[in-house]
């Protein structure tokens, strides 16, 4: 018996951040808005209409002026708006197709194998989520994840057209698509891999999709392969399960300014290792090393480079953020060289267990109960109370080092103290 | 009227639970089986499903419709913005709280307060529904 063909979708939110700060701010309805990174660094989001003077990744201190004189507004990155939007459209795509794999902040691939009509659906996703969000989004459909990714890329750039859901199940379709689209702009071909496309004269998706599977085994790798294989039609790629706890948890963020003394520093190390530790409860792990990093600006020819790091085998496995901060504390002392203007310093977690998985040894100490007692009242109160509330002493509330965003806009969404004035 | 839009709030202990009772030591308490669900106000109001959206009110041009200023709105942004309902309009892309009217060809967005006349949606004006309220909560303290 042969079974279905499997269809995948792919939905993308357009313009996502900017779309966020769209939703509270309608006086920004036609105006261009530009999305920066942390720190206010560089471009990270466009609107569309922003999108012609602006490229991705430029930075801000570059294009101070240009933005002025085409009336773009920048906004700092706002995380917490962007994360709640987020969920509410993965919750909403969630609750009309059989499974879902949340691949990022703003794309998701459904599993739409067995659906009668694919393309009403698509239609209805995209009208629900608009209605509930006021996020746009594409729908791309296709027998493979990659040509679904490919589908949604051709949604987007004939939005007119199309009415944002491309269905290419359809051969003739898919063919159409493949010749009228650059191998680069194929999901998994980054820029590397064009240029050897290029050179062996593979130009278009069409191209590639007929390409000897086993050649591109030979010369590059599986992946490629694969891709291959997917533009040509065979499924080789699943819907990812919901992902397992994970094996490491990073916290590493820019300072705000450079910071040349070693008490700041510190105050950083420990606000990174409350969020960390935070994170390795949520997914009830505990961790057997922890390891802290620190380093100057690497790009500045006058100042002087260094970067450092160390790793601390604890004791017992541990989600105490008390031990955690005092081992990462400690490790500053250990790293840091005066002399240096520091930019960056970073707090991973690593060896992740799950409690109960690591073999107890007799004469070994563990956790003990009171602390981890402790652990669930400290989250229930941040939970409750909002993060920060109760903090180990070591971390600051409002420290001079913090990154900079000064041009963010109010967390319309979970803060009640941010209110919008019209 | 000013708004803030303010968001979800946390989920957090605050379920109230039908009847509450301490387990004596000695005999176990003769409603213990029938205490058969908790009341949640979020579940009432609403407001965990993602197209709810808290907004804070101000203004006096409410009144009528017994909304004051401070008062928190659940606006759910995907109901039907229908004749009589109270919404969050987008007019010419500035936000305001009015109670909607469709009448005939005219689209009018009413004050509930004599001293604001109602506003007539005219050929040049752009307007938008943003959401619709679907309660309001004031604080007596």
């Amino acid at each position: 018996m042969s079974r279905a063909l499997p269809v995948f979708g792919l939905i993308d939110c357009n313009s996502f951040y900017g779309s966020c700060e769209r939703l509270f701010r309608p006086d920004l309805a036609k105006v261009p808005i530009v999305v920066l990174s942390n720190n206010d660094g560089c471009v990270i989001a466009r609107s569309y209409d922003a999108k012609p003077y602006v490229k991705m990744g430029e930075p801000y201190f570059q294009i101070k002026h240009k933005l002025k004189q085409h009336g773009i507004v920048p906004f700092s990155s706002n995380y917490a708006l962007y994360g709640d939007m987020s969920e509410r459209v993965m919750t909403l795509i969630e609750s009309m197709v059989p499974a879902v794999e949340v691949y990022s902040i703003d794309e998701a691939f459904v599993d739409l194998t067995g659906i009668n009509d694919v393309d009403g659906l698509g239609c209805k996703i995209r009208s629900q989520v608009l209605r509930c969000t006021g996020i746009p989004v594409g729908v791309g459909i296709a027998h493979t994840k990659t040509l679904a990714k490919l589908a949604n890329h051709t949604a987007k750039r004939l939005q007119a057209q199309t009415g944002g859901v491309v269905n290419i199940c359809d051969p003739v379709k898919r063919d159409w698509v493949l010749r009228n689209t650059d191998v680069a702009e194929v999901w998994g071909v980054g820029r590397r891999m064009k240029l050897h496309l290029d050179g062996m004269g593979i130009k278009t998706a069409m191209v590639l999709a007929k390409a000897d599977a086993w050649t591109l085994r030979k010369n590059f790798s599986v992946v490629i392969e694969k891709t291959a294989r997917e533009l040509a039609g065979t499924s080789c790629l699943e819907l990812d399960e919901p992902d397992a706890p994970r094996q490491e948890i990073c916290c590493s963020r820019m300072f705000g300014k450079r910071l040349t003394e070693m008490a700041p520093i510190k105050e950083a190390v420990a606000t990174y290792v409350m969020r960390a530790s935070e994170k390795l409860r949520a997914q009830n792990s505990l961790c057997k090393k922890i390891r802290v990093s620190i380093r100057t600006g690497m790009f500045n020819p006058d100042e002087a480079k260094y970067a450092s790091g160390v790793l601390i085998e604890l004791s017992y496995p541990t989600d105490d953020v008390r031990l955690l901060t005092k081992a990462a504390v400690n490790a500053v002392e250990r790293v840091f060289r005066p002399g240096f203007k520091y930019s960056k310093a970073e707090v991973m977690l690593v060896n992740l267990c799950q409690p109960g998985e690591f073999t107890e040894d007799l004469f070994v100490t563990t956790q003990s109960a009171e602390a981890t007692r402790l652990m669930t009242v400290l989250d229930k109160i941040n939970e409750r109370w909002g993060r920060g509330t109760l903090r180990s002493a070591g971390v600051p509330v409002n420290p001079d080092w913090a990154m900079r965003r000064e041009m963010m806009s109010l967390s319309y969404t979970s803060r009640l103290d941010q209110v919008w004035r019209v | 009227m000013n708004y803030s839009i303010l968001g979800p709030i946390s989920e957090g202990g605050s379920k109230v639970p039908l009847c509450l009772f301490r387990v004596p030591a000695g005999f176990p308490s003769p409603a213990a089986d029938h205490i058969e669900a908790q009341i949640s106000l979020d579940e009432v109001l609403n407001i965990r499903a993602p197209n709810g959206y808290l907004v804070l009110l101000a203004g006096e041009s409410m009144q009528g419709a017994g909304i004051y200023e401070g008062d928190l709105a659940i606006v759910g942004r995907s109901i039907e913005p229908a004749h009589g309902r109270i919404v969050i309009a987008l007019l010419n892309n500035e936000p305001v709280c009015k109670r909607l009217c469709l009448c005939g060809r005219e689209v009018i967005l009413k004050s509930e307060n004599p001293k604001y006349p109602p506003r007539y949606v005219l050929e040049g004006d752009e307007l938008a529904i943003w959401g619709v309220i679907t309660s309001s909560v004031r604080s007596h303290v």
